[in-house]
């Protein structure tokens, strides 16, 4: 899936690990990976940043314990296994949510428990916790777990304050304001994502010019 | 208990409430393989049938579980048999056609995280289908992921001839073809209601 460059993996510190996930490998703009929670429950600022977030804590979680493992684990049955591991913290996260706030849990609905299948935590333990130190794989969940959250924010920043006129429920704009209903349905994840696409096509392929 | 009628669930679940353009669950394989119309059609056949078995062993999976108390093993014996159906969907293709094994290539392993399968075992549960409305569930959802793939493979195949701005190649564009799509498929909302 992600084709990670090995040779020079080496050469690169824990600090390029993190940033990495942020921008030049940003697992929804550029990897396009877990699309589904992305254009699903982006509708809201709130609802997109608390997936991401639960998302991120997945990730880290799941990748710590996948380094934690990484000698332990028999070739053949490893992908089973990572996903046991995932599929473990998507529970643990899935009651606690539940517990914090019954409201948030039910806006987000089936998507938490969905979050086993999202293709970008498996990715990341195989390609990367599975042969890097638990150091090395807690900077790169944290960057890719920030990197997914950013991008998720950024579509349901942009879906909120078209669709609904608010950000994070605070109304925006003066009451004449007709809002976008279209961003707030399913096609306006589609269209949004494939915007923001547009959007860093152009800056990597002017910056590739330059 | 639910009081729909078979028929009503099956178009829900197919046209209304399609599991890509509605629900977004499957973009990835989505994304993936609806380049070709014949790649598309097959792998919405493999999807279809893994989404048969595991929505039948997920209501027995979830009958046992609730009757011992143990509802927190949901989401682990689910993925389990999800991953279990695929390997052998896996082996039985290769067995049966090597050629159609590469064309699937990596999305076929890949099936076990296609979000739609889990979605379905998910949504059954919520919804406290029965056996019968299960398997009928299933192939509606089943049948609106292969419409939704032949559909794009479709527009898709006939995109490649076309004068395109460059920054837009790839998976911009069938992302723009989706929502349209998906604006088309709401023309379907209050059907069999």
């Amino acid at each position: 899936m992600s084709n990670d460059n090995s040779s020079s993996e080496q050469k690169v510190t824990t600090t390029d690990e993190f940033i990495k996930g942020l921008w030049r490998e940003n697992p929804v703009f550029v990897q396009v990976l877990g699309m589904c929670p992305v254009l699903a429950v982006s509708n809201t600022a709130e609802n997109a940043l608390a997936m991401g977030l639960a998302t991120a804590f997945v990730l880290l979680m799941s990748n710590v314990l996948v380094s934690l493992l990484r000698n332990f684990v028999p070739k053949q049955v490893r992908i089973a296994s990572y996903i046991l591991i995932i599929a473990t913290f998507v529970t643990v996260t899935d009651y606690a949510i539940q517990a914090i706030s019954v409201e948030l849990h039910k806006s987000l609905g089936a998507f938490i428990s969905l979050i086993v299948v999202n293709c970008l935590i498996l990715s990341r333990a195989e390609a990367f916790a599975s042969k890097n130190t638990v150091w090395k794989s807690i900077f790169d969940a944290l960057g890719m777990g920030l990197g997914f959250t950013f991008a998720l924010f950024c579509l349901g920043s942009v879906r909120e304050i078209l669709g609904n006129g608010s950000l994070f429920n605070i109304a925006l704009f003066p009451e004449g304001f007709q809002s976008w209903i279209v961003m707030i349905l399913p096609a306006g994840g589609f269209f949004t994502l494939a915007i923001w696409l547009l959007i860093i096509n152009g800056i990597q392929t002017r910056k590739t010019k330059s | 208990m639910n009081t729909e009628s078979l028929g009503t669930i099956f178009l829900n679940a197919c046209l209304v409430n399609n599991f890509v353009l509605a629900y977004f669950l499957g973009i990835c394989p989505f994304l993936g393989v609806s380049g070709k119309m014949e790649t598309a059609t097959k792998m919405g056949g493999a999807v279809m049938f893994v989404m048969l078995i595991s929505s039948m062993c997920a209501y027995g999976i979830h009958a046992f579980l609730v009757s011992i108390g143990a509802p927190f093993l949901q989401l682990i014996s689910y993925i389990v048999v999800i991953a279990s159906t695929v390997q052998l969907v896996e082996m039985f293709i290769k067995k049966i056609s090597p050629a159609l094994f590469r064309s699937l290539g990596i999305f076929l392993p890949l099936i076990t995280t296609n979000c739609a399968i889990l979605g379905v075992a998910l949504f059954q549960t919520n919804k406290e289908y029965g056996f019968l409305e299960s398997i009928v569930y299933a192939l509606g959802a089943g049948a609106g992921f292969t419409l939704a793939l032949v559909l794009i493979a479709g527009l898709r195949e006939q995109l490649d001839f076309a004068e395109i701005p460059k920054i837009s190649k790839g998976t911009a564009l069938t992302l723009f073809i989706a929502g349209i799509l998906s604006l088309c498929f709401m023309g379907f909302a209050g059907l069999g209601a």
